[in-house]
């Protein structure tokens, strides 16, 4: 068996605040292999977001080691963490996070660009194409529907063809007919380019899809 | 819905205290602060002004006569009204030190002098005692400028005319130094009689007497005005009384405050972009609160009326800040401010320029508040799904768009009422608009490039990312190019004015102005003075004329004010020659001149553009009161008179029989090499001690450096433009920060480094602040392009070190502001920025 994609090790996740300190991962050891599909599940405030979070290297982790494709991410700086997830790691998040200066073509071609990618432009149009929003590539977020941001999301995180999707909740925030065409979607675009991908859900149908399920709760494995 | 309704909800919602008004509060108080302050400082002056009118002037009134003493009928006149008569004399001549001369501008008093206040000496001697003649040599004081130019100490002697004088000490304070006006030389103070035997002071020579009147307390100036000038004025007599002591020095503070506070409304035009986008952004925050209103069914004249009563409040709360810092900021700096005007000021609390100051705030902040007020009837119940403002460029409706041009006109009338001169008021209003109407098609059109600039940076990410975020919805680049743009449109315009006018003065000028002007060459000396000048090979050119002056009294019969209303010509008294021929450069543009031997009744020849605005036409007669005498000539032709060569030009001109009778100088300009001008003056001033030169390099740098002080003035007066501009533009990067951190926080989700970040906010500052720069820089160009060529009158072109720094300026001021926010931008961790908008 290769190694595994994602290597964890008894993480500790906990944030200092004005009431005190939160522990909010408390010894999480876990890995993942190439290709697989798994889903973190949880009631909320089980650590499942932070989880993903400190998985893609958005979150610092406090204690315990995070291995992402054979690197130490908790050895790592905010621009070395950056630099790592270009062109690896693909995001996709709940509230969508699309910058809401950019249009549509412009915030999928954004992760190309910083890759140095000269056919950025070109892929991000085809990316739009797949999720089916060809038409509204000049479209700024704000002229958009849930659903339609989501999939603009969908297309940022899967046009450079990363070798791990990392997806927050990412139907959160739709109704269940748009939520069930973006999960095909990500599904589809998972299977096309043969990435591993990691997402939280509260859905027991959705996690029922992944190959693997792992179930947190107060911040451990349970 | 009711107004209490609306008033009820307003408080509700104002429970949040002023927290993000910041912007808007200092925006209103700063302009409304600059204007009461300027306004102020202004009334400070004229009161202290009115209240030292009577030692301003040296007397409770004046009589001021030019080119004589006043006759035995008006000295009758004047002894039979006032307690007490002090007579003085005023004239130009050179002080001399061996072979050192220096031009001084004499004062030759009476033992009455001074009727009011002190004259302070260095060192502190009494007056007479330092005027007084010892062994033969009458004692002299003079200003430290002049004694130091001539290396001259207390105890040393100097040569007046062909007289001796000992300086006995400096002059330190004159009590009546600022009713004398613009001087281009040094004061020498001197007893009148002690100018017997100097040569100075003969028949034809250019002098005024000014006759300073003690009255009875319960005089009444008005009445005295007007007998003396029904008895006098004719006679070349001018009236000046305390009520107005120094009216040269209070017709300035009057224009020039007036001025000021209108570039002070250039502030509150800035302060307004800010206000203007603090409630937009306020609003925007409010959108969900507004569409619940609506969802609840609140109408939208609540929802309007709502936010009208917390904005209005909050507009006066900004005004009364910005009126108790107008107010008291100048009177806690008054012994500052006092120690370095020329001229008296009573500092006190003016009611008066805190409510035009409150007015200007009150009608600013209605203008620049309605519009995006207006909108937030826009905002419906359904406009919480979907982004709240995709309608925000939408215009308000048109009652909102008449009522803002309603206020708009009131404060130009108002401003107009105010500094009583619409002149001004259009003119400096008119280039505000103009500014800030080309800086926002600017923005547009930024806006507009930038958006399609950034879809052709593929491959360069970081100068996309800037290029998107100015082109962006919901960005503050508008408010950027408006409030810096207007800021530096004041400043480039300032600086293009000044440059252009110093350039003017003092750079083309001297290329064919002369070297010296001589006054009072007497007609005897004349053949001896021309032959010294054109044996002199680096002489090239001599123009002399006889000079003598006068008053014209009449047109056609009729008091000459009635046909030419106030012009300056028949303002006071007016150089006049004679010539028989017309000089080689004369252009006449009507009529004929007369024949060399002409001795008919007497024939004027007038210059065209004056006659032309006095309405004169040829055939016209002019009655002209010289020395006492009324002359009265026909207009036989018109010409043209360019005073911009500094040359000599007469206004009017006589047949020789009119005038020559009349005891007259002769006025001389001399063209010659610089290196040649010292020798020539030694030789005539040896060998003419009467006569005065004017060094006309010298006169340049006397006016140049007036203007100078003038160009400070206003550029401390557009600081506070600047300034209000530079706390727009912080409030903007304020207000953009969050979005900052939101980009900074999902482009590194996707792999950017906190360099490439911080290179894309710099460069989109630095580019939003090039082209505020610039635009700023063609506006405030356009602005100085039509001041120089219409009112100043010359030539322009583009003061590049001023222009480069007005875009350095705006560069730096966006990424000092930009970089000041961008940091904590780039710090934080991503995870918990986004987790915060789930």
């Amino acid at each position: 068996m290769s190694d595994p994609v994602f290597h964890l090790s008894d993480v500790v996740l906990s944030l200092k605040g004005n009431a005190g300190t939160v522990d909010i991962l408390r010894g999480i050891s876990l890995d993942v292999q190439a290709r697989e599909t798994v889903a973190l599940t949880g009631p909320s405030g089980s650590g499942k977001s932070s989880l993903l979070m400190v998985m893609g290297g958005l979150e610092q982790a406090t204690g315990g080691t995070v291995y992402a494709l054979g690197e130490n991410l908790t050895t790592m700086n905010e621009d070395a963490l950056a630099r790592f997830r270009l062109g690896r790691m693909g995001i996709v998040f709940q509230s969508f996070h699309l910058i809401p200066t950019m249009t549509a073509l412009e915030n999928v071609a954004t992760p190309m660009e910083l890759a140095g990618d000269p056919d950025a432009f070109p892929k991000a149009e085809a990316a739009l194409e797949t999720v089916g929003l060809g038409h509204r590539i000049d479209h700024y977020p704000a002229q958009m529907s849930g659903g339609e941001q989501q999939r603009v999301a969908l297309a940022r995180a899967c046009a450079p063809r990363p070798a791990i999707l990392l997806a927050d909740e990412p139907t959160g925030n739709l109704d269940s007919t748009n939520g069930a065409a973006i999960m095909d979607l990500l599904f589809d675009l998972r299977d096309q380019y043969g990435a591993t991908l990691v997402l939280v859900t509260h859905d027991p149908a959705l996690a029922a899809r992944c190959d693997r399920a792992i179930a947190l709760a107060d911040g451990r494995i349970a | 819905m009711s107004l209490s309704l609306a008033a009820k909800f307003a408080r509700r919602e104002m429970r949040g205290g002023l927290r993000g008004f910041r912007l808007f509060l200092a925006c209103l108080a700063l302009g409304v602060a600059a204007i009461a302050a300027v306004g102020s400082v202004r009334a400070a002056i004229e009161a202290g002004l009115a209240r030292e009118g009577a030692a301003i002037l040296g007397g409770a009134a004046e009589l001021d006569f030019t080119y004589r003493f006043a006759t035995e009928q008006e000295r009758a006149w004047m002894a039979n009204r006032a307690n007490a008569v002090s007579e003085i004399v005023e004239f130009r001549s050179m002080a001399v030190v061996k072979d050192d001369r220096a031009l001084t501008q004499i004062k030759g008093i009476d033992d009455a002098y001074p009727l009011v206040g002190t004259v302070t000496l260095s060192p502190d001697i009494p007056l007479d005692a330092a005027l007084a003649t010892t062994n033969g040599i009458s004692g002299a004081v003079m200003e430290r400028a002049l004694s130091d130019r001539l290396g001259l100490t207390p105890g040393d002697t100097f040569q007046l005319g062909t007289k001796t004088f000992t300086l006995t000490a400096l002059l330190i304070r004159e009590p009546d130094s600022a009713a004398s006006g613009f001087a281009l030389g040094p004061r020498t103070l001197l007893m009148r009689d002690a100018l017997e035997g100097s040569g100075l002071l003969t028949p034809g020579t250019l002098f005024n007497s000014k006759y300073r009147l003690d009255l009875p307390p319960d005089a009444d100036l008005a009445a005295l005005q007007s007998q003396a000038e029904a008895q006098f004025e004719n006679a070349g007599m001018r009236w000046t009384d305390a009520r107005n002591g120094a009216p040269g020095v209070a017709q300035f503070v009057n224009r020039l405050g007036a001025f000021l506070v209108l570039v002070g409304l250039s502030g509150l035009a800035v302060g307004g972009v800010g206000v203007s986008a603090a409630v937009r952004a306020y609003l925007q925050g409010k959108t969900g609160v507004i569409a619940t209103l609506r969802a609840l069914g609140a109408d939208r004249a609540t929802i309007f009326q709502t936010y009208f009563i917390q904005i209005g409040a909050l507009s006066l709360l900004g005004i009364a800040i910005g009126l108790t810092l107008g107010a008291f900021v100048p009177l806690l700096l008054s012994p500052l401010i006092e120690a370095r005007l020329p001229v008296p000021a009573t500092f006190s609390l003016y009611p008066a320029p805190l409510i035009e100051a409150a007015l200007y705030g009150l009608l600013t902040a209605l203008a620049f508040t309605l519009w995006p007020l207006a909108r937030s009837e826009d905002v419906r119940a359904a406009t919480l799904f979907r982004d709240a403002w995709a309608g925000a460029n939408r215009l308000p409706a048109p009652r909102y768009l008449i009522t803002i041009a309603l206020i708009t006109a009131s404060l130009i009338g108002l401003a107009g009422w105010f500094n009583g001169s619409w002149w001004l008021t259009l003119w400096t209003l008119g280039g505000i608009g103009g500014a800030l109407l080309i800086l926002a098609l600017a923005a547009a059109l930024l806006r507009y490039i930038a958006g399609k600039l950034a879809r052709r940076t593929h491959g360069r990410p970081r100068l996309r990312w800037a290029l998107a975020a100015i082109s962006g919805p919901g960005e503050g680049a508008g408010a950027v190019v408006l409030s810096l743009g207007l800021g530096l449109s004041v400043i480039a315009a300032v600086g293009q004015i000044d440059g252009n006018l110093r350039n003017a003065i003092s750079g083309n000028l001297p290329d064919v102005a002369p070297s010296y002007f001589f006054v009072d060459i007497q007609k005897d000396q004349m053949p001896g003075y021309t032959e010294r000048l054109t044996n002199d090979a680096s002489v090239t050119r001599i123009d002399s004329a006889p000079m003598l002056r006068g008053v014209i009294t009449q047109i056609n019969g009729a008091p000459a004010r009635d046909t030419a209303g106030d012009h300056w010509v028949v303002r006071g008294d007016r150089g006049v020659t004679y010539s028989a021929l017309p000089g080689e450069d004369t252009k006449i543009t009507a009529g004929t001149w007369w024949a060399e031997d002409y001795t008919g009744p007497p024939l004027i020849s007038f210059a065209a553009e004056e006659a032309a605005e006095m309405n004169l036409k040829l055939g016209d007669t002019l009655t002209v009161n010289i020395l006492g005498r009324d002359i009265t000539g026909t207009i036989a032709s018109f010409r043209e008179v360019d005073f911009s060569t500094a040359g000599i030009g007469f206004i009017l001109t006589m047949n020789p029989a009119a005038l020559s009778g009349a005891p007259h100088t002769f006025i001389s300009t001399v063209y010659a090499d610089e290196t040649a001008e010292a020798a020539i003056l030694r030789d005539l001033a040896t060998a003419y001690p009467n006569i005065t030169a004017i060094r006309v390099r010298d006169a340049i740098d006397r006016v140049s450096s007036v203007l100078a002080s003038l160009a400070a003035a206003t550029s401390y007066g557009a600081l506070a433009t600047l300034l209000t501009g530079f706390i727009v533009l912080i409030g903007a990067a304020a207000a953009g920060s969050e979005a900052r951190t939101y980009e900074a926080a999902v482009l590194k989700t996707f792999g950017a480094s906190r360099r490439q970040i911080a290179t894309s906010f710099v460069l989109r500052a630095a580019l939003l602040g090039l082209f505020a720069g610039t635009v700023a820089l063609f506006a405030g160009a356009l602005g100085g392009w039509a001041v120089s060529r219409y009112v100043m009158e010359t030539d322009f072109t583009l003061i590049w070190p001023s222009a480069l720094m007005i875009i350095a300026g705006g560069v730096l001021a966006t990424v000092l502001a930009g970089l000041g926010f961008a940091l904590k931008s780039l710090n934080a961790r991503p995870a918990q920025v986004l987790r915060s908008r789930e």
